[in-house]
């Protein structure tokens, strides 16, 4: 447990640091490469907890599809690719206000809401193992048997989003 | 290794998320700190499908996943759309409804 404790810190300081970097960097195609770390590490966090295949998936979808979507989007608007100060606008205040209140109610929720209770923890070696034995076949079950309406209607969603990008974007 | 690491770290990507949205002016760096706020949401899902032990979660964050992929094809098309009309990705140019 002491070294799951150890990877969850590392990777969860290098996504908060990278998270910062994709709000303040001052270049355009820096911020993109910083969110390709908080990705990355957050799929190494899926890992830590024993949810393999959402970690491929996210490896696949947001780190393969839609970084690449992202950095087509910089090449097509024309982004200045070096350093540009002209990407902030001047509420940052305002920002700062919202994003600190957020945060501190979110905390003090979860702070209020787990202390106390008695602590929900992997435990050990022989909890992680219950967790890979059969996960994969029960979260199939789930999607394909339970939720099998909700699959096909976000099919048919990604189909509408597939045309209402092309008609949006198409030059006529 | 508790459930409410994982909750607080989701707490902090999201506010950071929230912080890139108001203070950011170009349409692409806002849809990025949006991709950021729906992947803190997939982090809280997996943990909760992790440590309560039910793959209903796990479910959802695939769920969660799609829609964060329809949503940055869409969001792209306006920003490109955006760029066309007004000659700059900065979307504080859109002001028309000004009075």
């Amino acid at each position: 447990m002491v070294a799951q404790n150890i990877a969850f810190f590392i990777l969860a300081a290098i996504s908060v640091v990278g998270a910062i970097g994709v709000v303040r960097s001052s270049n355009i195609v820096h911020a993109a490469l910083y969110l390709v770390t908080v990705l990355a590490c957050s799929a190494g966090l899926f890992l830590l907890i024993a949810a393999e295949f959402i970690a491929w998936v996210q490896v696949l979808i947001y780190i393969g599809a839609v970084m690449v979507l992202l950095l087509f989007g910089i090449m097509l608007t024309r982004a200045p690719m070096g350093k540009n100060e002209d990407l902030d606008n001047d509420s940052k205040l305002p920002g700062l206000l919202v994003a600190f209140a957020m945060l501190g109610l979110v905390v003090a929720l979860i702070t209020d809401a787990y202390t106390g209770v008695d602590k929900i923890a992997l435990g050990g070696s022989e909890g992680l193992q219950t967790l890979i034995n059969g996960k994969m076949s029960s979260m199939s079950t789930t999607l394909f048997y339970t939720y099998v309406f909700p699959f096909e209607v976000v099919g048919v969603l990604l189909l509408g989003a597939l045309i209402g990008a092309v008609v949006l974007a198409r030059k006529d | 290794m508790q459930l409410s690491y994982y909750l607080i770290l989701a707490a902090i990507l999201f506010s950071i998320g929230i912080y890139g949205v108001i203070t950011r002016k170009n349409g692409i760096l806002v849809l990025m700190s949006i991709e950021l706020m729906l992947n803190a949401v997939t982090l809280n899902l997996v943990a909760f499908a992790q440590f309560n032990q039910s793959p209903e979660g796990l479910a959802f964050a695939l769920f969660v996943i799609t829609i964060a992929a329809a949503e940055i094809g869409v969001g792209l098309g306006l920003v490109l759309l955006i760029t066309r009309n007004l000659k700059s990705p900065n979307i504080d140019k859109l002001d028309q409804l000004k009075g």
